[in-house]
């Protein structure tokens, strides 16, 4: 049955919840990203997304891709769930923009099918474009499958970023979670009170009103969480305790991604 | 429209990075002109809510869905300023959390639906409803516009960082290294899109919160109004410190989207020649007509010597690896007006550090 706006939104609600539930699972088990120091997590895996998008050649991404695969097993990362969350999903709609590129692609011919003809140029630049996606997509996806969020947060301050951006990204996260668990609920509880099909004109104006309503709540949360924040001695001072101490393995790491990442660069140029 | 790693170059994400930190850096610092414990519950919130409105999976005329982008109503309330925290944080949770869009196109996802999308949704909500009611219809309709324009022009932007990159980067082969197609065929692949669905849904759920809205809680409505009844004591009014600044900003965009009509306009400016349009006849007879004097006979000697002493970063306005002319002017003009801003804030904040010091308090 085709699902309407109700369904097919509480379905993204109930996704996005899973998502987070897995991501909590996996940084929870014991393996090579989660025994490392978050900062060296965060440092280490966007030089290497760096690496990915500096290489010009399709072996050193290929390479890369082996090496995000590795991290990802030493992590007890489940290939199952990469290859469901990110391979599968890339390559559907990278492989939409990149297929074309083989034929349009300005180049050397070197075959062609009817009226098309396939250009080595073309081929070279599809197989780079889905393979420089898949690899750097792993990266992300690894790090936010190995390291809690509150903990990346913290890492983040490491690049500098402004106290009020750190505390405005961690209540962020928390009231996501809040909203989708309202919202899903009014869409449930409107579901359960529809009969028959609605059509596409009410589900419309049903999607503005369900939004309208929530923003009125958000605004009223967000003054309640003022007025607490207030109480509780809030003058504007964002304090984030940084309890995280580097050891010798988190130097070596360190050491490890960046020398990889730096020699990536250095063969893919 | 949420760019992942590897269609853009890293020099195109840096360059990106930066535009959108100064545009997170002057919204910082305007609104911190309201009391900042306000604004971390209120933008966080609000953040929040776009990032569930993104989500919602909205019917479209001839049976397809659509998702909105939520920057337009979160504009509309909280200001451009708000509108640009708020719509970027959640990106940067969709990015670094839930994996949606890339770690290095970051800067440039903030860029495009963010920054641009706030100011082209605040800009045309604020004309197209102008002098007109809290409640009234017009305002719903400029609404529905906003959030049209907003993500079309989030989206005509994101086509041309695609465009540019198989003009400027190369392998060995001769291979595009990032997103694959010319300007030609990406802005038209990634407008179609946006012209039919994406914008239909941004402004089919603006129009629908704003009429919701009016209804409901037409307070949410003012500090964007342009109304003189603006309750300044309102949590969410985050008006910005002044004016005319904005006035600026309208000014200069309006401007800039202008400068295509330079290459319409037919010959050379009047007194602008280079040597080698001196030397050619038909030049020197619409001097003659114009001027009614005798045209020079040859390249005077001083404008020859002295035509090499400064060469323009930008050669007749058109940088060498833009094909189309139009879109070079335009590229040249963003580079002049980023350049000037530059200067102004720089020699604002240079004069401010020097003058004498005002107390505020």
């Amino acid at each position: 049955m085709k699902r309407g706006f109700l369904e097919s939104t509480v379905v993204g609600f109930a996704r996005i919840i899973t998502r987070a539930m897995i991501s909590e699972e996996t940084a929870r088990q014991t393996g090579f990203l989660q025994a490392l120091d978050p900062r060296v997590r965060v440092v280490g895996l966007f030089s290497l997304v760096l690496a990915v998008t500096l290489s010009k050649k399709i072996s050193v991404v290929a390479a890369l891709f082996v090496v995000a695969v590795a991290i990802a097993i030493s992590s007890r990362v489940s290939l199952l769930v990469l290859a469901k969350r990110v391979w599968l999903v890339v390559l559907a709609f990278t492989a939409v923009i990149a297929v074309p590129a083989i034929f349009v692609t300005p180049g050397d011919e070197v075959a062609s099918v009817g009226f098309l003809t396939i250009t080595e140029q073309g081929l070279r630049t599809a197989v780079m474009l889905i393979l420089r996606v898949e690899t750097a997509v792993t990266f992300t996806t690894l790090l936010i499958l190995c390291t809690p969020w509150s903990h990346v947060l913290k890492a983040l301050r490491a690049f500098r970023l402004p106290k009020e951006v750190i505390a405005m990204l961690a209540m962020t996260h928390r009231y996501v979670f809040l909203l989708v668990e309202t919202a899903g609920q009014m869409l449930e509880s409107r579901r359960s009170r529809t009969v028959g099909i609605l059509k596409p004109a009410e589900q419309r104006r049903m999607a503005a009103r369900t939004a309208g309503v929530l923003l009125s709540k958000s605004i009223e949360l967000s003054n309640e969480v003022y007025f607490a924040m207030q109480s509780r001695g809030f003058r504007g001072d964002v304090e984030i305790l940084s309890d995280f101490r580097m050891g010798t393995w988190d130097y070596l790491g360190l050491l490890t991604f960046l020398l990889a990442a730096s020699f990536a660069v250095w063969m893919g140029r | 429209m949420h760019i992942p790693d590897g269609y853009l170059s890293p020099s195109t994400c840096a360059v990106l990075y930066a535009a959108a930190a100064t545009g997170w850096y002057s919204a910082l610092k305007r609104l911190k002109h309201v009391l900042l414990t306000r604004v971390v519950p209120l933008i966080s919130v609000f953040a929040a809510f776009s990032f569930v409105v993104m989500m919602f999976n909205l019917p479209l005329p001839g049976g397809t869905t659509g998702h909105a982008l939520g920057v337009t109503i979160a504009t509309i309330v909280l200001g451009p300023s708000g509108g640009i925290l708020s719509i970027s944080i959640a990106l940067v949770i969709q990015a670094l959390f839930f994996g949606d869009g890339g770690i290095s196109s970051l800067g440039a996802n903030c860029f495009n639906m963010a920054i641009v999308g706030s100011l082209v949704a605040y800009g045309s909500y604020r004309v197209i409803a102008a002098g007109s009611g809290i409640a009234s219809r017009r305002r719903v309709a400029a609404s529905a516009i906003a959030g049209y324009l907003a993500v079309n022009a989030a989206a005509l932007v994101a086509a041309v960082e695609f465009g540019i990159q198989p003009i400027l980067f190369h392998d060995a082969h001769g291979s595009p290294l990032y997103a694959p197609y010319p300007l030609r065929v990406a802005i038209p692949a990634m407008m179609i899109g946006h012209l039919t669905f994406a914008g239909l849904a941004e402004a089919g759920i603006t129009a629908g919160v704003v009429a919701y809205l009016q209804a409901a809680d037409p307070a949410l409505l003012r500090s964007t109004s342009g109304l003189s009844a603006n309750a300044g004591g309102e949590a969410w009014a985050l008006r910005p410190a002044s004016g005319s600044l904005r006035r600026l900003w309208i000014a200069v965009a309006a401007l800039m989207l202008l400068t295509p009509l330079g290459i319409l306009a037919a010959g050379t400016a009047w007194g602008e020649w280079s040597p080698s349009q001196l030397a050619k006849t038909n030049v020197q007879t619409s001097i003659v007509r114009a001027a009614d004097t005798p045209a020079p006979a040859a390249v005077p000697s001083g404008l020859q010597k002295l035509a090499n002493l400064w060469t323009a970063p930008f050669p007749a306005y058109a940088p060498g690896f833009v094909r189309s002319r139009a879109f070079g002017y335009l590229l040249s003009a963003m580079f002049a007006v980023g350049f000037l801003l530059a200067l102004s804030l720089s020699l604002q904040h240079f004069l401010q550090k020097r003058g004498p010091t005002e107390y505020s308090g």
